[in-house]
């Protein structure tokens, strides 16, 4: 069980140990790399096919069952067309910009990797600003996405840019303080340690893991965190930049082929790489739920995957759920709702670590009403002034007419 | 009371029924495995033309090559060719009948203006070829599907052009048998005259 465990950590020292001395380095940092690289592409595959049969299912269709059994080999169908297709570069296109603009999408969400740690002693490196690292490199996809509807010189390709760096940088905000709220509550910036700070349980045999999910600030925190996550990652119902219906694909309308595939992969492997940390921050990382035996038995990257799919198949029963939303609903979202919201956490976070030492009979049931209290009324006092009854005139054009 | 997030949670509760239901009653399905199972054709349903027959599929067509489709189909897929025999005197047969379905847009005015009830509108919807200028150019041989086989696909409609067909061939007929009854009557008339006329000779011998 142990070395079911550990089974990749000692591999890895086992196939470094076979290379000679000055090597050893860099076959480090390859087989730090290689798996990574290889790993989440092959669950980007199935995530397709999976989505698909998903959505499929939710509209009651049966989804792709064609290829291979029950259609599982539908992505290397699609694999196959992806790459063949020829690769259209627009006439007008910035050629240089037009090609980094995938790469460097794909770069970024590859980056944000090398900090996640994926089970015991499983991570690329090993940075004490992990977080941060992770949310600077995560900046990268805006400016790829820029760069990819600026280049195109196709108003489609604009419109669905400007539209993602409006979201992105408004979403941007409530993922950071929604992060933030672990960060303050076990401060430290470490993702080792966040996650170290969520082992074991509590209650009656410790049968309530001691997740932050399990707290009022943890559990707002980590809808927060998935609503934010999802904008980030352009989710439906936060798929304004690409809004297919409407400005057909956005900012990746002029490509094809390959680059395309690229951007389709780089897109999928942000929204891995944001709910890995989602599981980090909010899920207890790759520790097990309960503390019964057989729990321990499942080697820890196990949980981690299963905890990381979980929260994929909840992003595809959003989309397969709520319709996209209006730039101005998106706003006022973001600004009106998350925001606050978020910044309310962290006040939350601040009274519930202070009042921690509190001993007396029923502390805890004060703290947490007190918690639920101060995290419920502004919910349902800005949600309501987000609901509230607009009246819908007919439509004044201010310059047209 | 306007809970903020309400909807959210009804709409996501609501595909998850779909998403079990889907696994668990076929009748929620709302698609069919197409070339395993197939939806049958409505009554309604039509696409390309065929040539109805009675009994022989080449002698009983019931197109008498009159043209008249051919002249009026406004993409022009229809071509024929009357049948003649070997002194070149034309016989009501179509020689060639052939339309091209790639051409055709089914618009059923061969249909409506064919005062012959020859050419009826089919249900069937599978050409798919590989040669697709050969392939899909249907001659007569193809084109030709029996009387029963259109009382399969349209029933009704069916029905009443058998029965208009009936009626045309019984008015016909009464036509036919009062003529043939003038006829005789006229041949009657003139024997009579003629015996008249006979005994007439005869007394004057």
């Amino acid at each position: 069980m142990e070395r079911l465990d550990q089974i990749f950590v000692t591999l890895k020292a086992w196939a470094v140990g076979q290379v000679p001395e000055p090597f050893q380095v860099i076959a480090s940092i390859v087989l730090s790399i290689a798996p990574i690289m290889l790993v989440f592409p092959g669950i980007f595959a199935l995530t397709t096919v999976a989505e698909r049969k998903l959505l499929g299912r939710i509209q009651n269709r049966l989804g792709p069952n064609r290829v291979g059994p029950f259609g599982f080999l539908q992505w290397a169908a699609d694999g196959l067309k992806t790459i063949t297709k020829e690769d259209i570069v627009p006439r007008n296109a910035d050629k240089v910009v037009h090609f980094l603009a995938p790469v460097v999408l794909l770069v970024s969400a590859l980056l944000a990797y090398s900090v996640i740690p994926f089970g015991r002693n499983m991570y690329a490196i090993e940075i004490d600003a992990g977080i941060l690292f992770f949310f600077a490199v995560g900046a990268g996809t805006e400016l790829a996405v820029f760069m990819a509807g600026w280049s195109s010189r196709n108003k489609y390709a604009l419109l669905g840019a400007m539209r993602a760096i409006a979201q992105m940088i408004s979403y941007e905000m409530p993922l950071l303080l929604a992060a933030l709220a672990v960060v303050m509550a076990t401060g430290s910036l470490n993702p080792n340690e966040i996650v170290a700070a969520q082992e074991g349980g509590r209650g009656w045999g410790e049968i309530v893991p001691n997740w932050f999910v399990f707290t009022p600030w943890g559990f707002a925190g980590c809808i927060l965190f998935l609503i934010a996550a999802a904008a980030e990652s352009n989710r439906s119902p936060f798929d304004l930049p690409e809004a297919e219906s409407e400005i057909i694909a956005g900012y990746f309308v002029e490509y094809s082929g390959m680059k395309f595939a690229t951007f389709f992969l780089a897109e999928y492997l942000g929204l891995f790489v944001i709910s890995s940390l989602c599981v980090v921050l909010f899920l207890g990382g790759w520790h097990a739920p309960f503390p019964f035996f057989w729990c321990a038995w499942v080697p820890s990257w196990a949980w981690f995957i299963g905890k990381l799919a979980c929260i994929v198949l909840l992003y595809i029963w959003m989309r397969g759920t709520l319709p996209r939303l209006r730039i101005d609903q998106l706003m006022n979202f973001a600004w009106k709702f998350m925001l606050p919201m978020a910044l309310i956490n962290l006040v939350v976070v601040a009274v519930w670590t202070y009042t921690r030492p509190w001993n007396y009979f029923g502390a805890e049931l004060v703290r947490w009403l007190l918690c639920v209290g101060l995290l419920l009324a502004p919910y349902l006092l800005l949600g309501r002034n987000l609901l509230r009854n607009r009246k819908w005139g007919p439509r004044t054009y201010r310059y047209a007419s | 009371m306007n809970i903020p997030g309400k909807g959210i949670v009804t709409g996501m509760a609501q595909t998850a029924k779909n998403f079990i239901g889907s696994y668990v009653s076929k009748e929620r399905m709302t698609t069919v495995q197409y070339p395993e199972e197939r939806v049958p054709a409505q009554e309604a349903a039509r696409n390309f033309p065929f040539l109805v027959f009675d009994e022989d599929p080449e002698a009983g067509l019931r197109c008498v090559a009159c043209k008249i489709c051919e002249k009026e189909c406004p993409p022009q897929c229809i071509y024929i060719v009357m049948k003649r025999d070997e002194n070149a005197k034309p016989s009501k047969q179509p020689e060639t009948f052939d339309i091209d379905v790639s051409v055709c847009m089914s618009c059923q005015i061969c249909v409506e203006v064919c005062p012959f009830e020859a050419i009826k509108m089919d249900t069937e919807f599978e050409y798919g070829e590989f040669d697709r200028f050969g392939g899909l150019l249907l001659g007569k041989d193809r084109l030709a599907k029996s009387n029963q086989y259109y009382h399969k696909i349209h029933p009704t409609e069916a029905a009443e052009v058998d029965a208009r067909l009936d009626e045309e061939r019984q008015a016909k007929a009464a036509a036919e048998k009062a003529k043939a009854a003038k006829l005789a009557a006229l041949a009657q008339k003139s024997k009579d005259a003629d015996k008249i006329v006979a005994n007439g000779k005869a007394e004057k011998k």
